[in-house]
């Protein structure tokens, strides 16, 4: 568990303003205090996987499933599927068969 | 003996005899529940009127149907789900309080199996939320406590469904394995946790985690109800794409068949510094009693090992990020506030290691690691049937002992993530106590040798009766 030769040399991979973007990219809102708790935390987890430059890493085909599965085909045929009722069934925010969301666009 | 102390292989035998009905043995889950999960905390939700309707229909079924149980294998069984599972106007929260009133209209494939089979479903167990924990505690409800020492830990993220079936609530669990979600918990909780091969069962309708990762298992009392279930859970699905057409065997066939001759790795890179002595001790003793009933050990290398937690720490959290975009709270749940502190430090990981100006550095540079860690396994497969390990690097740890520090807490996954970036199965046995808590180990194989692990894992828990002790509560 290398964990402890790493925090020695910490070096804060992420500043504060670059959390509050990165929160802001994934459409999450952090308080002041947040920002200065995952500075801190996320630094420590980047620091972690820094371990990997350690492996040159050129040339080498990357992984990205392991089913070893291509293609996957099904027959064209049509099915049953939810009905507008149950697919509706989880909002309050619906209006004649539809979601209904806040504008987006200016009148 | 009181019925919910049955294994489901021991409460079919007894069904079948008439012995007890399914109504009897759903209640006395029931009451057992009723008793201890206010202190254990193992349920987020509990069906009592449901599962007590369905265990009188299964107990008409067993006076009409003459042996014809063979499609029915778990008929009148009380099993639990764990709360990631797409349940059909059931409750559903993925432990989040984003889905806190989540009402799925429809049943995942392994909910729907199970059901089919015949199972009767007690109720939703607790969990981290979105899975993303190996304690527990990162439940946005409550945390579940260890049935073995309220001060400890059950393992995570299948917390709820651990502690459910350690305590005698439930006669098995579902649960989902990303990085050991399983395979930690039954360590914790002296039960057996199975993580089957990348695409043997289906994802379809499991809230999404990982994709890449993402395996359905279960937790059950010992090795053959562990079989029992995959029977019943695995194989092709048209819903999930990933799942494979390769035939499924009955799993109980092949599991009195012996370990003799089996070739058995012991790979150095799992007994690392700084884990607990006595942890390493058990499987010592483990390879010891193996190599007594005839199997051979030798020591092989896994040399990438040391990187597949870090690789780990990039796949998982990008997939996360984006399985996790979809929750806006419009189709339905809450909105993204709800969010607990875990889920967002996953989903900043992950975005920031999938922006411009990181990818190459950081998912690209993992993905192509993962290769190396696959191909250890596939090279040392050549030369061991099985690969024996520990669970984890230390006994249940304290609750809260490290809530706060999320790499402590990632730590606790070192030597059950490698199998989930090859895809491999892995099953967990108890493997006897450290420091009066129970310890696992993890049998490895290559991708769909389920039956060969069930055989292993069988004999060693044979022999050894680990499995047959019950917390005291």
């Amino acid at each position: 568990m290398s964990k402890k030769s790493k925090t020695k040399n910490q070096k804060s991979k992420l500043g504060e303003e670059e959390v509050r973007h990165v929160a802001e990219l994934a459409g999450l809102a952090l308080s002041p205090s947040e920002v200065r708790k995952f500075q801190k935390q996320l630094s420590e987890v980047l620091d972690y996987i820094e371990v990997l430059n350690e492996i040159d890493t050129e040339g080498l085909e990357p992984t990205s499933q392991v089913a070893g599965l291509e293609n996957v085909f099904r027959e064209d045929k049509v099915g049953s599927s939810l009905s507008f009722e149950e697919v509706l069934s989880g909002t309050k925010n619906k209006d004649r068969g539809m979601f209904k969301i806040k504008a987006i666009f200016d009148k | 003996m009181e019925l919910y102390e049955l294994t489901i292989n021991e409460a079919q035998e007894g069904l079948k005899e008439r012995k007890f009905s399914s109504l009897e043995l759903v209640k006395s889950c029931l009451s057992r529940i009723k008793k201890l999960d206010s202190k254990i905390n193992a349920f987020i939700t509990v069906c009592e009127k449901k599962a007590l309707k369905q265990a009188e229909e299964a107990d008409k079924q067993f006076g009409s149907l003459d042996r014809g149980l063979n499609n029915r294998p778990l008929l009148g069984i009380p099993i639990a789900i764990k709360d990631i599972f797409s349940t059909k106007e059931i409750k559903t929260t993925a432990g989040s309080k984003v889905l806190a009133n989540y009402l799925p209209v429809y049943d995942a494939t392994v909910v729907r199996r199970l059901k089919e089979a015949g199972a009767i479903i007690l109720g939703k167990t607790n969990m981290d939320a979105w899975a993303h924990g190996s304690s527990g505690e990162n439940s946005d409800f409550f945390p579940t406590k260890n049935p073995w020492n309220p001060g400890s830990v059950p393992g995570g993220s299948s917390s709820g469904s651990a502690a459910a079936v350690s305590s005698g609530m439930a006669l098995a669990a579902t649960g989902s394995d990303t990085g050991g979600s399983i395979r930690l918990p039954a360590s914790f909780c002296n039960l057996v946790g199975l993580k089957p091969t990348y695409g043997r069962v289906s994802r379809y309708g499991v809230i999404a985690m990982a994709s890449s990762l993402d395996v359905m298992g279960h937790l059950t009392k010992d090795v053959t109800d562990s079989a029992i279930i995959l029977n019943v859970i695995a194989g092709r699905d048209l819903y999930d794409s990933t799942t494979s057409e390769k035939p499924v065997p009955n799993y109980l066939t092949n599991l009195k068949k012996g370990v003799k001759g089996l070739k058995i790795g012991i790979p150095k890179e799992y007994f690392i510094e700084g884990m607990h002595p006595e942890v390493k001790e058990r499987v010592l003793v483990a390879i010891k009693i193996l190599e007594k009933l005839g199997a051979k050990t030798l020591a092989v290398s896994l040399p990438h090992t040391k990187y597949a937690l870090a690789v780990y720490y990039i796949v998982q959290p990008s997939e996360v990020s984006s399985n996790l975009a979809r929750y806006d709270g419009i189709r339905f749940g809450f909105p993204r506030e709800e969010f607990g502190a875990e889920a967002k430090r996953r989903i900043m990981i992950g975005t920031y290691t999938l922006s411009a100006g990181y990818y190459e550095a950081y998912y690209l540079k993992a993905m192509q690691i993962r290769t190396l860690v696959k191909k250890d396994f596939e090279k040392v497969f050549n030369k061991v049937d099985i690969l024996l390990t520990p669970v984890s690097p230390t006994p249940p740890f304290k609750l809260g002992e490290r809530k706060n520090d999320p790499l402590a807490m990632y730590l606790s996954d070192i030597f059950t993530v490698t199998a989930s970036l090859a895809g491999i199965p892995g099953l967990a046995v108890p493997a006897g106590f450290v420091e009066d808590m129970p310890v696992g180990v993890q049998i490895l194989g290559p991708q769909f040798s389920e039956d060969l692990l069930l055989r292993v894992g069988y004999t060693y828990e044979q022999e050894t009766l680990w499995y047959k002790r019950r917390p005291n509560l």
